[in-house]
């Protein structure tokens, strides 16, 4: 049984978010369209599974959910504050510097939403990943003491995102 | 009534609030001196200054007629699509080195955009004399 289930719904998550994406863009809610985007999301998965065969094992909904609450709110934060270094400070006071951020998380997965999240807010961009993936390159636009971003980046998004693929 | 016309005071906040900030991140583009600093100012400026005119779309569509949340989607992936952009103009300036040499990381060798396989040292490197 839970073999067939696995065969059928290898990423039973994607299939929800499949079906959600296919009603909203036909901005319609019925019953035929939700069948359709379950269709859909039972069908691309199968098909795609091949090329995605480790799939993260714990994965905390509830968690993710505060997570993204908490990082569309550090979005609006670190788009004024931006938006004011932009405004008022001129180029010859700008400190921008490189930080090395030593990785915890091994799944690919949480790398990519550690690394997008870190995009996103506030003046940092994440810019490379080391060769064998132990460390993150971010480029900070100002700052005055690099060591506080990096502590800041793995106590406030790293650590949550170990216990989301706990 | 006064639902339209509360209605056409937040269609309208969102509309200056999304353009400002759309400004903002132009001006940021225009004014830093390098291209790595550069890109801070659309990649996060940017999300909120779409989000905000989508916002302005998405009230207006409720307020008069259908509503929709196609801006829902579109706010979505541009969430999902923004870092990747900034992900890959970043790899260039690395790699054509642009911008001030990365420091080395702890435990591995390079940056994974420095690095050079094996066979392709020669080419990469072109022996002195």
């Amino acid at each position: 049984m839970m073999k067939a289930y696995r065969w059928l719904l290898p990423h039973p998550l994607v299939t929800l978010l499949l079906a959600v994406v296919w009603t909203v863009l036909q901005n319609d809610i019925s019953a035929g369209m939700i069948v359709f985007g379950l269709i859909l999301g039972v069908i691309i998965p199968w098909g795609t599974s091949i090329w995605w065969p480790d799939t993260p094992q714990g994965f905390h909904m509830g968690k993710m959910i505060t997570y993204t609450l908490m990082v569309l709110w550090d979005i609006m934060v670190a788009n004024v504050q931006v938006a004011w270094i932009v405004l008022t400070r001129p180029n010859s006071k700008l400190r921008p510097a490189w930080i090395v951020v030593p990785l915890e998380l091994r799944q690919p997965e949480a790398i990519t939403i550690l690394a997008g999240t870190i995009t996103l807010t506030p003046g940092t961009v994440s810019a490379d990943l080391s060769d064998e993936g132990h460390s993150l390159l971010v480029h900070v636009l100002d700052t005055d003491d690099a060591d506080a971003v990096r502590d800041e980046i793995k106590h406030r998004y790293e650590r949550r995102l170990k216990e989301i693929f706990a | 009534m006064t639902a339209e016309i509360i209605g056409i005071y937040a269609v309208t906040v969102a509309l200056l609030v999304g353009a400002g900030f759309a400004l903002v991140g132009a001006i940021g583009l225009v004014r830093f001196n390098d291209s790595m600093t550069r890109m801070h100012a659309p990649t996060k400026v940017g999300t909120v200054g779409i989000g905000s005119l989508l916002l302005a779309s998405m009230i207006h569509s409720y307020t008069f007629g259908d509503g929709s949340m196609h801006e829902v989607l579109i706010m979505a992936f541009l969430f999902v699509t923004a870092p990747i952009s900034a992900n890959f103009i970043a790899k260039v300036n690395i790699h054509k080195r642009a911008c001030d040499t990365p420091p080395t990381p702890p435990r591995d060798d390079t940056w994974s955009t420095l690095s050079i396989p094996e066979a392709d040292r020669e080419i990469a490197e072109p022996k002195q004399g």
